[in-house]
């Protein structure tokens, strides 16, 4: 489904990803862990083309992004992303946050759209805030909203950027809840984040990552049992510690 | 002490005043206004453009149109644009009249202040907001219309109606193509009837009162459009 191949990147002479290759397959949950810097946002946003790259391929589902004829839009279209700051338009109710795509890129209905879009907030426990605004709702809330934003485009797989980052500690598990129903549904997920928990629940792999390079990528079972690369046993000691 | 001044002036020219000065000065705002803010919401754009010739096309523009003093534009204009307009097409010189003149100088020059407010604008909303446009699937038109210019316009809209004050001040510069805009007819009046002290008074007390309720509601519009985050 996605396949990152020999990826670099460079910003000036800083090189933030060097020669990453990894694959994704259709129903495959991965989880990318690793400390700051490493690399592993800008990792997820190539994915999307959100961030360009001067080296290597990205294919999603076939279509590959580097290529100047792909068409961006059309493409990012059918992958969800979820951001660590949730980005839901604040000038615009939930309702329209969750339309907006759908009519305009899909060119689906209004009506269409919104009972899409009200299924989609039902199944998130949100339907009785429809009407609010953004700034209306608490980070879990919001970031709720945001999952739900990227489902109503019927994504072919989905991006999760540090999507728990951002919440307080009250509010990480409403979120984690609704990506771990997700990941059991079968839906093909790249997810950056230090849950580990979530890791160990519904990961099939683990990718680590240090200084823009993939140090491990294994199973979720192998991973925590084994990590073989020295840097991945520290960082695992230093945030399993609590 | 004001035994000397006749301000019945003011009472007897009062609808040759409003009804041939102020109507001219208030479409000439409106009609600057929002061609100055279109254009100048296109420039901003430009500016931050990633493709270094439109940016540097739009930077030039606003810099020259802000490095000029208006008086010189306005001038200039009223006497080039009927000569340009004829070289253009061929034949004579073309004749737009003071208020068309006045129009396009107006949003010509106040598009180069619109910009750079706007420019803010835009630049004040994170980018994360594009991207999650982007991510979408949406084109760089649409997030734009859709997501980034509704924010920003938001954002911007008291310092934006400031810069309409200004520019309905502005406008009395008009006088030097003889243009018969309020602060022009009440000119006429003054020299008519030789009474300069009283229309000036009245002029001046006019645009203080207009001016003054304008920033009024424009301190009073800020805190209620202001986006809940």
């Amino acid at each position: 489904m996605i396949s990152i191949r020999s990826i670099s990147k460079w910003y000036g002479s800083f090189q933030v990803l060097a020669d990453c290759s990894t694959e994704v397959a259709k129903g495959e949950v991965v989880v990318v862990c690793g400390p700051s810097g490493s690399g592993k946002s800008t990792l997820i946003k190539c994915v999307n083309g959100l961030e360009p790259f001067q080296k290597g391929e990205i294919l999603v589902d076939g279509v590959s992004l580097g290529d100047p004829k792909t068409n961006l839009p059309k493409l990012r279209s059918r992958v969800g992303m979820v951001f660590q700051h949730f980005e839901l338009f604040p000038h615009m109710t939930v309702m329209q946050n969750l339309t907006l795509g759908q009519t305009k890129v899909l060119g689906r209905s209004d009506a269409e759209a919104r009972a899409k879009g009200l299924k989609l907030l039902e199944r998130v426990g949100l339907a009785a805030h429809q009407d609010k605004y953004p700034g209306q709702l608490s980070g879990g809330q919001q970031q709720r909203v945001a999952i739900a934003r990227a489902l109503s485009m019927d994504p072919i797989a989905m991006l999760f950027d540090e999507p728990t980052s951002a919440l307080d500690p009250e509010m990480i598990n409403e979120v984690l809840d609704v990506m771990v129903e997700l990941a059991r549904e079968g839906m093909t997920m790249m997810v950056v984040t230090h849950e580990m928990g979530f890791a160990r629940k519904v990961a099939h792999r683990v990718i680590f990552m240090d200084q823009g390079r993939i140090v491990e990528d294994a199973g979720t079972d192998a991973f925590f049992g084994t990590p073989r690369s020295e840097r991945a046993q520290l960082f695992l000691s230093k945030i399993l510690h609590h | 002490m004001f035994a000397g001044f006749d301000f019945d002036v003011i009472a007897r020219s009062l609808p040759y005043l409003f009804r041939e000065g102020m109507t001219f000065t208030l479409t000439l705002t409106a009609l600057a206004m929002l061609g100055g803010i279109v254009f100048g919401t296109l420039l901003a754009m430009m500016r931050l453009s990633s493709f270094a010739p439109l940016a540097a096309a739009a930077g030039t523009y606003v810099n020259l149109m802000r490095s000029v003093p208006l008086v010189l534009v306005i001038f200039w204009f009223f006497f080039l644009v009927p000569w340009i307009g004829g070289w253009l097409t061929g034949g004579g010189t073309i004749q737009v009249g003071a208020f068309w003149s006045a129009v396009i100088t107006f949003t010509m020059f106040e598009a180069a202040y619109y910009c750079e407010i706007m420019r803010a604008g835009i630049q004040s909303i994170a980018r994360g907001q594009v991207a999650a446009g982007y991510a979408l699937g949406l084109d760089y038109w649409q997030t734009m219309a859709r997501i980034v210019l509704p924010q920003a316009f938001r954002n911007m809209l008291p310092v934006l109606l400031t810069q309409t004050i200004i520019l309905f001040q502005d406008t009395s510069l008009v006088y030097v193509i003889s243009a018969t805009d309020f602060l022009g007819a009440a000119v006429k009046v003054a020299n008519r009837d030789y009474r300069l002290v009283e229309m000036y008074l009245f002029v001046a007390v006019v645009y203080f009162v207009i001016s003054f309720a304008g920033s009024q509601y424009v301190r009073r519009l800020q805190a209620r459009v202001a986006v809940l985050r």
